[in-house]
């Protein structure tokens, strides 16, 4: 990757103001090596987990590592966003739903259908498999940059050539939070 | 290519997203309970942002409609969120279960 020079990270820069002097690069492959088993880890948890409530603790951990990786990928915004947006207010949603339904795994009734076990396993391998291999394998092309993608730059983008994105999303939201009041309502009185 | 050197190659990213999409889709298809497979789709749709922001970073000429995407997919997914606790929370109240194999009521 050629064009990885010139959009220099933001973890080097501030780890070498750190005084870490010529170990700033080996500084950053380490914590990126942490944060990627980080999100491995929260991930393997978040599917695996016997008790849903850790499953839910995983998924914070995973996203934890995940904004982790927006930072490595130049996009500080989308990291606080993801600790924000994720971590705070997905995870905590849904321990609120595990809390109010108390949802039991290990309470199975009738067998298991015929993909769960080795099977699913197979499926979901096979489908890892095949991307990581697609990815492997195509030669991207690498375009110039024309920015360097500033927090700056995507307020004003937002604002102008996406309005309509943010116009989607701020509708969208809205339809949500009355659909969920009007959902959970129903049959409140019981 | 150095394993600490890892963080600058698109690939790298890539197989994580890829992994972290396996992971959701086995969830997806072994968890019995609807909340399991809201945290499932979370997974699913984490992937989907990592693949955004990470050609996002390295093929794009514009770096910033990338990042304005996995935005529009973080408030799609918390919409989705609370959506599904307010129909988790439903369920659970005419059928006292949140279990995918007692919500059979619409099966012929």
């Amino acid at each position: 990757m050629n064009s990885t020079d010139q959009v220099s990270s933001g973890i080097l820069g501030l780890l070498t103001t750190d005084g870490l002097g010529g170990y700033a690069d080996e500084a950053a492959g380490v914590i990126f090596l942490l944060m990627l088993a980080t999100t491995i880890i929260g991930g393997i948890i978040a599917f695996n987990a016997k008790q849903l409530i850790h499953a839910v603790q995983g998924l914070a951990v995973c996203f934890i590592g995940v904004a982790a990786i927006y930072y490595y990928l130049n996009s500080p915004f989308l990291a606080m966003m993801q600790m924000l947006i994720y971590v705070g207010a997905v995870c905590i949603t849904i321990s609120f739903a595990i809390l109010l339904a108390a949802p039991e795994e290990d309470k199975k009734q009738g067998p298991p259908g015929p993909l769960t076990g080795p099977f699913g396993l197979i499926t979901a391998g096979l489908m890892a498999f095949g991307m990581i291999s697609l990815a492997l394998k195509t030669k991207f092309t690498i375009l110039p940059k024309i920015n360097m993608g500033e927090i700056k730059l995507i307020g004003i983008k937002l604002l102008t050539t996406y309005s309509m994105v943010f116009e989607l999303v701020s509708i969208v939201l809205l339809i949500a939070i009355i659909g969920s009041l009007v959902i959970g309502r129903k049959g409140r009185s019981k | 290519m150095s394993i600490l050197n890892l963080h600058n190659y698109l690939n790298t990213y890539l197989v994580l997203a890829a992994l972290l999409f396996a992971m959701g889709v086995y969830g997806m298809i072994s968890r019995r309970t609807l909340v399991g497979m809201l945290i499932s789709a979370e997974l699913i749709l984490a992937a989907a942002s990592i693949n955004f922001m990470a050609f996002n970073r390295f093929t794009a000429p514009d770096p910033t409609v990338g990042q304005i995407f996995a935005l529009f997919i973080m408030a799609i997914a918390a919409a989705e969120a609370a959506i599904g606790l307010s129909i988790t929370i439903a369920v659970y109240r005419n059928y006292k279960s949140v279990d995918i194999e007692d919500i059979v009521d619409l099966k012929g």
